[in-house]
């Protein structure tokens, strides 16, 4: 009953459970964040509105971001990675979402930013339905933890449009 | 040369009985696991519930080792969420963010494009040839929570297939040599 192999494994068992008890209860311990983030988004400029070489309707435009984070993090929070989607409707498909900026947050200090940047990735539509069109630009984050339940949310603005003609 | 015999008899009986015993105690361990795996799959809804990172291409949220709980809930595909996926052809699962979706009006059915976090672009590089867009049965499941290094263990075993073994070896010895 008190040879090694019993003790070791006795001791290795109580390890395991006590770290699964504190991973659980850090992972816990993000509920009691109370959050309030905030962004404004603009469309500084649209630089140019084409059809690709597949028949896609694609736009490049220029994005002033700029949001306070910081109330996100807490002493369990890894990275916050924060992303900007365009979303609109066509005929065809009832939701589309087109991420156009993605950045990584790694700590309180980087959280409150201002960004002037071109779309990090193509806006492009499945078909040519993007003339005139209204859209919604979304500031999604994503707060990953360093144990546990990660969660996300988002900032919805309205009311941006398109250009009705390809320049 | 009797009392050989005896004792021979003696040590054999209480060697079967104990050797049973320890077999179907082994069996009862075994099929536990089982039960806990299946109903974790159950209680998820995917195919595998828990995976664990192989590469770096979603650093520095999660790196090699880690291990990601998975859920697969009949909710759309939206944006940001990060997906388990298999590429016809390829076996090895692929956890990485969605950064577009489409979705049809009539059919609820989504185009969905991946890009893992720390890689420059999308996964159109990694998907079957030809293929432009991710459909809602290549999905195995979203990410929902994490345990970080707890992975290790399953990377050392796959690529390092001795360390299995001499494991099994060890664990069968101790069973065998045990009282209990």
């Amino acid at each position: 009953m008190h040879s090694f192999v019993y003790r070791a494994n006795a001791l290795l068992t109580f390890a395991v459970m006590v770290l699964a008890f504190m991973c659980a209860m850090a992972s816990l311990s993000d509920n009691l964040n109370s959050l309030s983030p905030s962004a404004q988004l603009q469309v500084l400029n649209v630089n140019w509105f084409q059809k690709s070489t597949q028949g896609n309707d694609e736009v490049s435009m220029t994005l002033n971001i700029s949001a306070n984070l910081q109330s996100l993090f807490t002493w369990n929070t890894k990275q916050v990675f924060a992303f900007l989607t365009a979303e609109y409707e066509t005929p065809k498909n009832s939701l589309n979402q087109v991420s156009l900026w993605d950045g990584i947050i790694p700590s309180k200090e980087h959280a409150k930013f201002s960004i002037h940047t071109t779309n990090k990735y193509r806006f492009t539509d499945q078909g040519c339905n993007l003339l005139g069109k209204q859209y919604n630009l979304t500031l999604h984050w994503h707060v990953m933890p360093k144990t546990g339940k990660m969660f996300a949310d988002k900032l919805v603005m309205t009311g941006f449009r398109l250009p009705e003609e390809y320049r | 040369m009797g009392w050989v015999g005896d004792a021979v008899d003696s040590v054999k009986s209480l060697q079967i009985r104990q050797v049973i015993s320890q077999v179907v105690s082994l069996g009862m361990i075994v099929t536990s696991a089982l039960i806990i795996w299946k109903g974790l799959m159950c209680i998820t809804g995917s195919e595998s519930p828990v995976v664990v990172v192989l590469s770096g291409s979603m650093e520095p949220g999660f790196k090699r080792g880690d291990i990601l709980f998975l859920h697969m809930s009949k909710d759309p595909i939206r944006a940001g969420e990060i997906v388990v996926f298999n590429v016809d052809g390829r076996e090895i699962p692929i956890v990485h963010r969605v950064i577009k979706v489409h979705e049809r009006q009539d059919t609820g059915e989504v185009d969905v494009l991946t890009k893992g976090d720390n890689n420059f672009g999308d996964d159109r590089l990694l998907y079957a040839q030809g293929q432009l867009w991710l459909q809602r049965h290549h999905i195995m499941g979203r990410a929902v929570g994490f345990l970080p290094y707890v992975g290790w263990v399953t990377i050392i075993m796959t690529e390092k297939p001795i360390i299995k073994y001499l494991l099994i070896g060890a664990l069968g010895l101790l069973v065998i040599t045990s009282k209990e």
